[in-house]
């Protein structure tokens, strides 16, 4: 079995998760090369290999520095036979879960979304990924010649693990119809969370935008995104990519700190599977302490200036 | 403008899914909807109709009791129904796009959209692959649609950041909560809705490659610990996390 770990990058940065999906291949124990598509990328071979790849392959083409959906996914599929690799893997962030289906399309096979667990079993790969956003967990096997993964950011940590990368440059031509013309960071640099490894979420018990600055000061001390629940989303007090939940985001941070959230089925689906949970709340019998590590029954108004104040000192 | 929405049906968000001893979905005690996501898609192609004129089709594939879904639709204000007729749904995206693909092939569609995402299997594939399959563009996780002549401009969400895209029609668009707000059906459009024929064709599906050999539940948590009652429990907290759990 071969995998070719596709490397993301977004404006010439290589994204997390390509050094998590080379960690699960180097676990995997299987023969691994990766792949990255841009325009001016050769130097990020120095930081794939610090993590352990052997072998990156650059599909290198001046007019594709944006992601183009068709595009890449022609590339990536050439890359994927070209290379003979049996697993393509990738993250499931934004641009995995776009390009994945379509280079999976490409080659007439099979993939899985946002998984959290893949093992090798024999010479297949036994897969786990959350289905109903989390409310159950599903075993899969794919049964096509390749089979395409994309893995939930955060599952598998990156390990460091030194070693020269043979680099390869390719041209890739190819013609395509779309193409991102643009970029529009609405807080530059801005931490999403489904790939934090904290999240400060706020809810309805925050009582309105301008008390935000709690949660963005709790969160800047943990070096977390900030999220929200669907209510404060609702409210407009938040953007809805803040949204945490069945029809937000699911997450799987280390630490989910719930502030003045009440922990309905549906904020639930998108956060149970968090390593630790932490909640906030006035309320005892708020089901978010059900599934809570540790809980502070009390007024937000009063723990959450009082942990900032904790964490300053 | 001629518009297909595809639409699948889903539990309801409320719904504790319940798992049967062979480990498959215990589908008796579901309340089935239309998938919220499709709920915007729905409202995209009215919004769009009332601009350009033209018509909505919506399309779905599965079993019978999917009717129910597509009347829901049909009450926001379509103007036509097909059903994909299947025993089940497969359980390959990749074999729901193709028979999607084949009966989208039949119609003249300037725009098909969708949901970015079922709440059930959450495979967020089908818009990508339809792109693929009737080599069109496609965009999903769309947040706001604008279309002009034979050009379409959409923002689509990404981890941390939105990303501006233009391409030429025709296209698929999956859209993403925040396109719009969803009318409620009026009593009128219900009524209507219920005198409208689904037109129900064969499916032709491939062989699922993606197959789920069982469900489980995920790992259950232990019931957690309350620190304390106010403020003063902050450094206790603090404390386990640093020492305990070691996330900070
Ligand atoms: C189709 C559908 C999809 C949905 N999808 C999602 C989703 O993806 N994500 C999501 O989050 N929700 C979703 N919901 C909504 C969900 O059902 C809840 O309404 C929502 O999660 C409630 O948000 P909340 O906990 O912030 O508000 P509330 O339920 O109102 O809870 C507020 C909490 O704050 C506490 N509080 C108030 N003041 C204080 C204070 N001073 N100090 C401490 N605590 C305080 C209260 O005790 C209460 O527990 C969905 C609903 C539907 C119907
Ligand atoms: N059986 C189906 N019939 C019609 N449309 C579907 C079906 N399954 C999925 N879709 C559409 O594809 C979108 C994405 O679904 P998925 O890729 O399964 O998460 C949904 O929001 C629907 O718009």
């Amino acid at each position: 079995m071969k995998i070719l770990v596709y490397a993301e990058q977004r404006e010439g940065q290589l994204r997390k998760i390509a050094f998590e999906n080379i960690a699960l291949a180097k676990q995997l124990g299987q023969p691994f090369e990766v792949a990255v598509i841009g325009a001016e990328i050769a130097d990020l071979a120095g930081q794939l290999g610090r993590y352990g790849a052997e072998k990156v392959v650059f599909y290198k083409n001046d007019s594709l520095g944006n992601y183009s959906p068709d595009g890449y996914a022609k590339i990536l599929a050439e890359a994927v036979t070209k290379q003979g690799a049996d697993v393509l893997l990738l993250g499931a962030t934004s641009t995995g879960k776009d390009l994945g289906p379509r280079t999976a399309s490409i080659l007439n096979a099979a993939m899985a979304t946002d998984c959290t667990h893949v093992e090798v079993d024999g010479d297949d790969l036994k897969i786990t990924r959350p289905m109903y956003a989390g409310k159950v967990m599903a075993t899969i096997r794919l049964s096509s010649a390749v089979k395409v993964v994309t893995v939930r950011p955060n599952v598998y940590s990156a390990v460091e693990a030194p070693a020269t990368a043979e680099v390869q440059e390719e041209a890739a031509a190819v013609d395509f119809t779309t193409i991102v013309k643009e970029i529009i960071s609405g807080a530059k640099g801005k931490l999403d969370v489904t790939e934090a490894d904290i999240i400060v979420s706020g809810g309805r018990g925050m009582k309105g935008p301008e008390n935000w600055h709690l949660i963005e000061g709790l969160a800047e001390l943990f070096g977390a995104a900030t999220g929200a629940s669907r209510a404060a989303v609702d409210a407009g007090w938040r953007p809805h990519d803040e949204q945490v939940g069945q029809t937000g985001k699911t997450v799987s941070p280390s630490l989910y700190v719930a502030v003045g959230i009440s922990g309905a089925i549906q904020h639930l689906a998108g956060m149970s599977s968090s390593k630790y949970i932490v909640a906030i709340n006035k309320d005892p019998d708020a089901p978010i302490f059900k599934l809570a590590d540790y809980g502070i029954v009390a007024d937000l108004f009063d723990v959450v200036p009082r942990m900032i104040e904790e964490m300053k000192a | 403008m001629n518009i297909a929405v595809c639409i699948k049906q889903t539990p309801d968000t409320e719904t504790r899914i319940k798992l049967t001893e062979a480990k498959t979905v215990d589908e008796s005690d579901i309340n089935f909807i239309l998938n919220p996501y499709d709920e915007f898609a729905v409202e995209e192609a009215l919004k769009l109709r009332e601009k350009f004129e033209g018509e909505v089709t919506v399309i779905s594939l599965g079993p019978d009791r999917v009717n129910s879904a597509i009347r829901s639709a049909l009450a926001m204000g379509a103007d036509k129904a097909i059903r994909i007729k299947t025993d089940s749904n497969p359980t390959d995206p990749n074999v729901t796009a193709g028979a999607l693909a084949a009966e989208l092939k039949k119609g003249n569609y300037d725009l098909i959209l969708l949901g970015k995402q079922a709440i059930d299997d959450d495979h967020a594939q089908i818009p990508a692959l339809l792109g693929d399959k009737l080599g069109i563009p496609a965009v999903s996780v769309v947040v706001k649609l604008e279309v002009d002549g034979g050009k379409l401009t959409a923002e689509r969400e990404i981890d941390g950041a939105h990303e501006l895209i233009e391409c030429s029609l025709p296209a698929v668009v999956g859209a993403q909560r925040g396109l719009n707000e969803p009318r409620y059906a009026s009593l009128k459009g219900i009524m209507k809705a219920k005198k409208i024929p689904i037109e129900e064709v064969d499916a032709e599906l491939s062989a699922d490659q993606l197959q789920v050999v069982e469900f489980n539940y995920p790992p259950q948590k232990n019931p957690g610990k309350i620190i304390g009652d106010s403020a003063d429990a902050v450094p206790e907290l603090l404390r386990l996390l640093h020492e305990e759990a070691k996330v900070i």
